[in-house]
């Protein structure tokens, strides 16, 4: 049986781990690889980076990075963040990332997913969705981080992606990203409902308690920031949490 | 000690060379059938879809270096899509002949499971081997649901048991990714390079 996973995210910028509240206000959270290597350590089963540098000249430095990471921990790392284009992926994926998470410029051009999975294979290719709650049951892509209105239907769009070659769905709440309220669970339930590929739910969790509702509600997998970052609990405790409320991990 | 990959079109290298260099292997990836076939250790990674691999095996030559190793019980490493090359056939690709090493078939998950299988599970060796118990990465879609006679194995349950790894002497191969298993499976490949005796204790 699959087991739940758990992974830390690690948002970097110009070498370093950083953390903002609804995508800004970004502060220090220390050396990406003393991170993953710690998290790796705990247990974590996997690890996310997202590069959320402005400039080109970051955009390299990312890269060095991921493959400094690459090099410390022996899980797998999904790297997303700014990548527009085939030869961008290729390069972290030559980095030593092993997933892309392509975000903006899927929505910009949806047939960046079929073609990236095409060359390197469906398990390689995440879609980042950010997904803001605009009341009902309706919630809207926005892109750009946040800056960006796409007035799409965020199940629909995982739907298509799904179709064009994702292997996996980095769901972020946009309203409830590093403000520790809690995962959006009526939008996990219905985009577990609505698509066949794994869930990775993300943005608000702050305690073992909200992961084990999102798991409950259609995440295959948990991913938390602030709650690591801030040394407020470690992966391996969230797993006794897990493994206590009866769900399946990784010892 | 130096494993040779073999490049299989565009193929993630970084963290299996990662996985050798940690315990002091040094790695090379290479497209040369005359290198692998000389190579102290090899190892046939794979991403991609069955046909896609056959084909770049095929173009290279490289199918008759693989195949000669694994007969002859060269220290072989075969990982993932890799596992499925050595077969006979695979659902993913009809019609394409694999490496044909192995007399077994490739077959999909069964409906109803989450296809791929992305994420870890359990794996359980019915002998001793390279490969302990614990718990694997995979990100597949399609597996071998019975070893071949004469190889041990291990199994993994995702709608069914399927062959999660098989050995054969010095030749392995793993249908889950050894190199991102964490410490678990770093110790795979530190048996497999290092041909540690198993413990009988």
């Amino acid at each position: 049986m699959l087991t739940r996973r758990i992974i830390p995210c690690l948002d970097v910028r110009d070498g370093r781990v950083v953390k903002g509240v609804r995508f800004a206000g970004l502060r220090d959270a220390g050396d990406p690889v003393a991170r993953a290597t710690a998290y790796a350590e705990q247990g974590a089963d996997e690890l996310v980076i997202l590069d959320v540098s402005a400039t080109a000249e970051d955009r390299d430095a990312c890269a060095r990075t991921v493959s400094l990471v690459r090099k410390a921990i022996a899980v797998p790392i999904t790297v997303g963040g700014g990548v527009r284009t085939i030869e961008h992926a290729l390069r972290l994926l030559e980095a030593g990332a092993d997933k892309v998470a392509l975000n903006t410029a899927a929505v910009e051009r949806p047939d960046l997913l079929r073609e990236l999975a095409d060359l390197v294979g469906t398990q390689c290719v995440v879609l980042a969705l950010d997904a803001a709650r605009q009341g009902g049951a309706f919630w809207e892509v926005v892109t750009r981080s946040g800056r960006s209105r796409t007035g799409l239907d965020a199940l629909e769009w995982a739907a298509q992606a799904q179709t064009l070659g994702t292997g996996e769905i980095l769901l972020t709440s946009w309203d409830r990203d590093g403000t520790r309220e809690g995962y959006d669970l009526p939008l996990l339930r219905a985009m577990s409902a609505r698509v066949g590929i794994p869930i990775i739910a993300s943005g608000g969790a702050d305690s073992p308690a909200h992961m084990i509702e999102a798991l409950e509600s259609g995440a295959d997998a948990v991913l938390a920031a602030s709650i690591f970052h801030d040394n407020d609990t470690t992966v391996a405790d969230v797993k006794r949490e897990l493994a206590a409320a009866g769900l399946e991990i990784r010892p | 000690m130096r494993a040779s990959i073999v490049r299989t079109g565009v193929a993630n290298t970084a963290s299996v060379r990662a996985a050798f260099e940690r315990f002091g292997v040094t790695t090379n990836v290479t497209t040369d059938p005359g290198a692998v076939r000389d190579a102290e250790l090899a190892v046939l990674p794979g991403v991609g879809s069955f046909g896609a691999g056959m084909r770049s095996l095929r173009e290279s030559g490289m199918d008759a270096a693989i195949t000669d190793r694994v007969r002859s019980g060269l220290p072989t490493l075969a990982i993932c899509l890799g596992l499925q090359l050595l077969a006979r056939e695979s659902d993913e690709s009809p019609g394409v002949r694999g490496l044909g090493v192995i007399d077994a078939a490739v077959t999909r998950f069964p409906d109803g499971v989450r296809t791929p299988q992305f994420g870890w599970n359990r794996v359980q060796p019915s002998a001793p081997g390279p490969v302990d118990t614990g718990h694997a990465y995979f990100a597949n879609s399609y597996r071998m649901t019975t070893a071949p006679s004469g190889w041990d194995a291990a199994i993994t349950d995702h709608g069914g048991p399927f062959v999660s790894a098989m050995w054969h002497g010095r030749v392995l191969a793993c249908q889950f990714h050894p190199e991102l298993s964490g410490q678990w499976g770093q110790r795979i490949l530190e048996r497999w390079a290092l041909a540690e005796e198993v413990s009988s204790c």
